[in-house]
C-alpha cells in the first residue's frame, strides 16, 4: 500500500476553515519555523480511499473471532459508540463550573458506583488512562499509605512470576524494589514463596486472579491475610476480571486496591491499542491518596495524567453496564468461563492444555511437547491461524509455560464459532505432523508474509522521508 | 442484555461437554463462602432503547456552549467532518495492538504515517505511537531523560499546572527530585533557570506556548539547559507548531506535547493524546510503541512494532516505563486531522486562532479595568485582570458563552478559529454591560 505521503499532490487542498473575519496578528520573525511541515496535500476523497483501504488492512472485532489472552477482546456494542458521540458529552470543556457539567459528572459518579459494587472497593478514580496507567495509580496509594505512616522501611513489592511484564514495571516505576517469587506447579502463588518473601520490608504484592494461567487461586483468602499480616497491602490487577464480574468480588479476597480495564471488562473499543480506561478503586482507608486534577480540584493531590481521565471511555462502560445490569454482568462472567472451557475441551487431544483442569476466561497450551516432536513452535501454529481468518491467541505469555498459546474466547463468541476455532486447530496439529514446512512459512494469504522484525530493529526506519531529500538526513538508524 | 449470543439449550450443550452439570462447577475453585448470594446492587438490566434514553438524559444535563473561551489545556476547534468518521470505522475501532503485523498492516502503516506527521510538525527523527496525553508525555520525557548520577528534573512554572502536577507525582513515584523554575512576567525566568541548573539536573521541561499563552525565549532557554548538561524538553501546543519554530530548531531533545487540538472533542478531558518525538540520540529512550518499517518473507514493504527491547513486556521491572495501551485511535484521529488539514490548511488554523486570540484582547482591554497582566507575545491565550470576573463570568454562561479560566491575577482567555467576529463582539458587549453596572 502507498504512504499517505507517496499520495501527496502539490497545491492539492481541502477547503475547511474558509476566511477569517478579524485583522491577521503577526508574530515577529524569531518565533517562526523556517519551512513548513512537509504534511500530505490531499483532497477530501483521497483521504477517505487512503484509510478506507488501510482499514480494509486490519483484523478487529467485528470481523472475526480474536481470541487473544488476557485481553478481553469481546464485542463492542454500536449502542456505547452513539453514547459517546453525543455533542451533549463530546462537546464539554473540562474546566466548565461545575453548574454546566452536571451531566458528566453524573456518568462518573454513577460509573464509580457500579464499579465499586462489582469489584466490592469503596472509592474510585477514572483518572488513569489505561491499565497499566492503573497500575501506577494503586501501588502509588500503597506508597502513599506507608509513607504517610511513617513506614518508609518497605521497599518492597512481591510478583508472581506468571504476572505480566506491566507489574515489575509498575512497581519499579514506583520506586519499589520488585521480588519476583515463582509460581508452584499447579500455576498458583507457592504458599512457601511467599511466605519467605513476606517481611517488614513488603510494601505490598500485585497479583490476577484468576492468574495469567487462567486459574483462581484458591489459596486468596490465606494469601491476602499472610500479605496484610506483614504488614502490606495487597493490589489487584483487574485484568482477568472479565471471568468473575458479578460472581466473586476483590474487595472480598482481601484486596485494597484494584484497577479496572474498562476497554476489556466493560467492552469498550481498544482502537488499535487504545485509548482504554483503568479505572482504580480502593478501600476507604485509602481514600485520601486517589489522585486528582489540580486545574479541575484544586492542589494537594497526587496526579497522573490531566483533566479527569478517559472520560469518553467512562460514557461507553456505563452504557455497557447500563444494558448488562446486575443480570448481565454476572451472565457475561459465567459465559466468558464456559466459552473457554467448552473450546479448551474440544482443543484437548490435539494441543494439550497446560494445567489441565477447570480454568476460567482463559487457558494456555503448552506446545512444547509437539514442539519436540515436529518442529512446529507456537509462532507457527500462530501464523498458521491467520490463513483462516482468526487473530492468533496472546503468544509466548505467560513466560512460566514454554511455547505458549493463551486463549480467551469471552462470552460474546457463539458455540459455532468455538466450533470452528477448534476445528482449526485440531487441523493445524495434523498438518503440523506431516507438512511441518507449511506451517513454518505461514501464513500464506495473509496482507504480508512474516515480516523480518531482526532488520526493523537493526536498521531502524522508523518515518519516512521525502526521496527527494539528500541521505544525509534519511533514516533515524545507523 | 449481556451480548452473549448462545442460547439456553447451547449453554446447557457446551456445559455436557465440559462433564459439568451447571455453571456452579466451573467456580469450583472459588472458596464457596466468597461466591456472591445476591444480585449486584446495580440496575436491572435495560434495553439498547432504554439505556440510551438514560444516557441521553444525562448528556443533557450538560450546558453546549456557543461559543468557549476557555483553553488551559483543551481547546474547543472546529474538528472536520471525515476526521470523526475515519476513526469510527469498526476493524480500527475494534482491533488492538497489532502485535500480529500479517494481519495489522493497515494500523502499523497508520501509526508510521502518524509518527512521520509528529516528526514532521516537530523537526524530529523519531516519534513513538502516543502516550496517554501531554501531562504524562511531559513525566516520561523526565524519565527518559534520567540517568544514574542526573536524577533532577527541572520543570518551567508556566508550564500548565496538571502537567507540572503530573510531572511531580511520576518523581514521587521513582523517588526523584523536581524543582520549579520561577516565572517572571509570564515567562520562565532564565536566570532562575540558570540557578537552578546544579550537575544533578537530567532534564529542563518548558512549554510552547506557555500556560499563560505566551511565547518563551525557546532558544534561549534551550541553550542554558545544554550548558548545564541537561536535555532540553518542549512541550508545544501541535496547531501552534503549524507556523511556530519546531523544538529542534530550538534545540529540544525531546518534543512533547497535548495532540488534543488536532481534531479530538473536548469531551470532559479525555481520551486525549500525549505526543512524543525526540532527537535520534534518544530514539532508544523512548517509551511505548514505536512503529518500524522492514520487508516481508517476499521482499515486500511491510510494518512492524519495532525496538520492542525497550518495553516493559521484554524488560519487566527494568523497563523504563509500565505503558502497554497507549491512544492509538486518538493518534489516527490525528493522523486524519493532519491529512485533510495539510500543511496550509494547519498554519491557517494556527493563524485564525491567533488573529482570533489578539482581536479579543483588543477589544476587551479597551474596557475600564481590564488590563493584559502579562507584556509578552502570545499565540491564542491570555490573561488579563477583570473587575467582577464572577459576574462577568456568569453572564456570559448565562448567554450559552463559556469565559476565560479563572487564574490568579485574572483570567486566562483562549480563542480559537471557531470563535466568529460577531460572537466575540457580543462577548465583549457582555463583559461591558456588567462592568458598566
Amino acid at each position: 500500500m502507498k504512504l499517505i505521503f507517496e499520495k501527496s499532490v502539490p497545491g492539492r487542498h481541502c477547503d475547511l476553515l474558509g476566511k477569517c473575519d478579524v485583522a491577521a496578528a503577526e508574530l515577529p520573525q524569531k518565533y517562526l519555523r523556517a519551512t513548513p511541515p512537509e504534511l500530505p496535500e490531499l483532497s477530501e476523497v483521497d483521504v477517505s480511499r487512503h484509510y478506507t483501504e488501510l482499514n480494509q488492512h486490519v483484523h478487529g472485532v467485528n470481523c472475526g473471532f480474536y481470541p487473544l489472552g488476557s485481553c478481553t477482546m469481546k464485542y463492542n456494542p454500536r449502542v456505547d459508540e452513539e453514547m459517546a458521540a453525543l455533542p451533549g458529552f463530546t462537546a464539554v470543556h473540562p474546566l466548565a463550573p461545575e453548574a454546566h457539567t452536571r451531566g458528566c459528572r453524573a456518568v462518573l459518579d454513577t460509573a464509580a458506583q457500579y464499579l465499586c459494587e462489582i469489584s466490592g472497593m469503596d472509592a474510585m478514580t477514572f483518572q488513569p488512562a489505561a491499565g497499566a496507567h492503573g497500575e501506577f495509580t494503586g501501588v502509588l496509594l500503597i506508597k502513599q499509605y506507608h509513607d504517610a505512616r511513617g513506614d518508609t522501611a518497605r521497599r518492597k513489592i512481591i510478583v508472581p512470576d506468571s504476572a505480566h511484564g506491566t507489574n515489575p514495571a509498575t512497581a519499579a516505576m514506583c520506586g519499589f524494589e520488585v521480588v519476583n517469587i515463582p509460581s508452584a506447579p499447579d500455576g498458583c502463588v507457592d504458599l512457601d514463596a511467599l511466605k519467605a518473601a513476606l517481611g517488614e520490608d513488603t510494601a505490598g504484592l500485585m497479583l490476577t486472579n484468576p492468574n495469567t494461567v487462567g486459574i483462581f487461586d484458591e489459596n486468596i483468602l490465606e494469601i491476602t491475610k499472610l500479605v496484610h499480616e506483614a504488614g502490606g497491602l495487597c493490589y489487584y490487577d483487574g485484568a482477568n476480571l472479565n471471568a468473575v464480574m458479578g460472581v466473586v468480588r476483590p474487595g472480598d479476597m482481601g484486596f485494597d486496591c484494584i484497577h479496572m480495564n474498562l476497554h476489556k471488562t466493560f467492552a469498550t473499543p481498544h482502537g488499535g491499542g487504545g485509548p482504554g480506561a483503568g479505572a482504580v478503586g480502593c478501600k476507604e482507608f485509602l481514600k485520601p491518596y486517589l489522585p486528582a486534577s489540580a486545574l479541575m480540584d484544586g492542589a494537594g493531590k497526587k496526579q497522573v495524567r490531566a483533566f479527569a481521565g478517559n472520560f469518553l471511555v467512562v460514557v461507553r462502560a456505563l452504557t455497557y453496564l447500563m444494558t448488562l445490569g446486575c443480570e448481565g454482568v454476572p451472565e457475561a462472567a459465567k459465559n466468558a468461563v464456559l466459552n473457554a472451557n467448552y473450546l479448551m475441551q474440544r482443543v484437548k487431544g490435539t494441543f494439550e492444555p497446560a494445567f489441565d483442569r477447570i480454568c476460567m476466561h482463559e487457558f494456555v497450551l503448552d506446545l512444547s511437547e509437539y514442539k519436540k516432536e515436529t518442529g512446529v513452535s507456537a509462532l507457527d501454529v500462530a501464523k498458521s491461524l491467520i490463513d483462516y481468518g482468526m487473530h492468533p491467541p496472546t503468544m509466548y505469555f505467560p513466560l512460566i509455560v514454554h511455547e505458549a498459546l493463551m486463549l480467551e474466547p469471552t462470552e460474546t463468541e457463539s458455540k459455532q464459532t468455538l466450533d470452528w476455532a477448534a476445528d482449526v486447530f485440531r487441523k493445524l496439529y495434523a498438518l503440523g505432523k506431516t507438512d511441518s514446512e507449511t506451517m513454518h512459512a505461514a501464513p500464506h494469504h495473509a496482507q504480508i508474509g512474516r515480516p523480518d522484525e531482526v532488520k526493523a530493529a537493526r536498521n531502524p526506519i522508523v518515518r519516512w522521508y521525502n526521496d527527494s531529500e539528500t541521505e544525509t538526513v534519511r533514516g533515524a538508524g545507523n | 442484555m449481556s451480548y452473549v449470543p448462545s442460547t439456553p439449550a447451547e449453554r446447557q450443550e457446551m456445559l455436557s461437554a465440559v462433564g459439568l452439570k451447571d455453571w456452579r462447577e466451573l467456580y469450583r475453585d472459588v472458596p464457596p463462602q466468597m461466591l456472591l448470594t445476591k444480585p449486584l446492587n446495580i440496575p436491572h438490566a435495560m434495553s439498547e432503547l432504554e439505556a440510551s434514553r438514560a444516557m441521553q438524559a444525562l448528556a443533557a444535563q450538560n450546558t453546549q456552549f456557543s461559543l468557549i473561551l476557555r483553553g488551559a489545556g483543551a481547546y474547543d476547534h472546529y474538528i472536520p467532518s471525515i476526521v470523526k468518521s475515519v476513526p469510527a470505522k469498526e476493524e480500527f475501532l475494534t482491533a488492538y495492538t497489532p502485535y500480529q503485523a500479517e494481519m495489522s498492516q493497515g494500523v502499523l502503516q497508520s501509526i508510521f504515517e502518524y509518527q512521520t506527521m509528529i516528526c514532521e510538525l516537530t523537526g524530529m527523527d523519531v516519534s513513538n505511537a502516543s502516550v496517554y496525553d501531554g501531562a504524562t508525555a511531559a513525566a516520561e520525557a523526565a524519565a527518559a531523560c534520567r540517568d544514574r548520577k542526573r536524577r533532577v528534573t527541572l520543570i518551567s512554572g508556566a508550564v500548565n499546572p496538571d502537567t507540572i502536577e503530573t510531572v511531580r507525582t511520576y518523581c514521587y513515584g521513582t523517588n526523584d527530585e523536581l524543582r520549579v523554575i520561577p516565572v517572571k512576567d509570564g515567562k520562565t525566568d532564565p536566570d532562575a533557570l540558570n540557578e537552578l541548573l546544579t550537575e544533578d539536573v537530567s532534564a529542563v521541561i518548558v512549554q510552547q506556548p506557555n500556560f499563560f499563552g505566551l511565547l518563551e525565549d525557546a532558544e534561549a532557554l534551550g541553550e542554558i539547559a545544554h550548558a548545564g548538561g541537561a536535555q532540553y524538553v518542549m512541550s508545544c501546543n501541535p496547531i501552534a507548531l503549524g507556523i511556530l519554530k519546531t523544538p529542534r530548531e530550538c534545540g529540544a531533545d525531546l518534543a512533547v506535547g497535548e495532540g488534543q487540538p488536532l481534531g479530538l472533542p473536548l469531551g470532559f478531558g479525555g481520551p486525549y493524546l500525549g505526543y512524543m518525538a525526540a532527537t535520534k540520540a534518544m530514539m532508544r529512550k523512548l517509551p511505548g510503541r514505536i512503529v518500524g518499517e522492514t520487508t516481508d518473507s517476499n521482499g515486500q514493504r511491510a510494518y512492524v512494532l519495532s525496538l520492542q527491547a525497550r518495553e516493559q513486556h521484554i524488560r519487566r521491572e527494568k523497563a523504563s516505563s509500565n505503558i502497554c495501551s497507549n491512544e492509538a485511535l486518538c493518534a489516527l484521529t490525528a493522523a486524519v486531522y493532519l491529512s485533510v488539514m495539510g500543511p496550509n490548511g494547519l498554519a491557517e488554523a494556527a493563524r485564525q486562532c491567533m488573529a482570533k486570540a489578539h482581536y479579543l484582547c483588543e477589544q476587551l482591554t479597551k474596557l475600564p479595568g481590564v488590563e493584559r497582566v502579562h507584556s509578552g507575545d502570545y499565540f491564542h491565550e491570555f490573561v488579563t485582570t477583570l473587575p467582577k470576573r464572577e459576574q462577568v463570568l456568569a453572564a456570559l454562561e448565562a448567554e450559552g458563552i463559556l469565559g476565560g479560566l479563572p487564574v490568579e491575577g485574572g483570567v486566562l482567555w483562549c480563542a480559537t478559529e471557531k470563535a466568529e467576529k460577531a460572537a466575540l463582539d457580543r462577548a465583549v458587549e457582555i463583559v461591558k454591560e456588567v462592568l458598566a453596572k
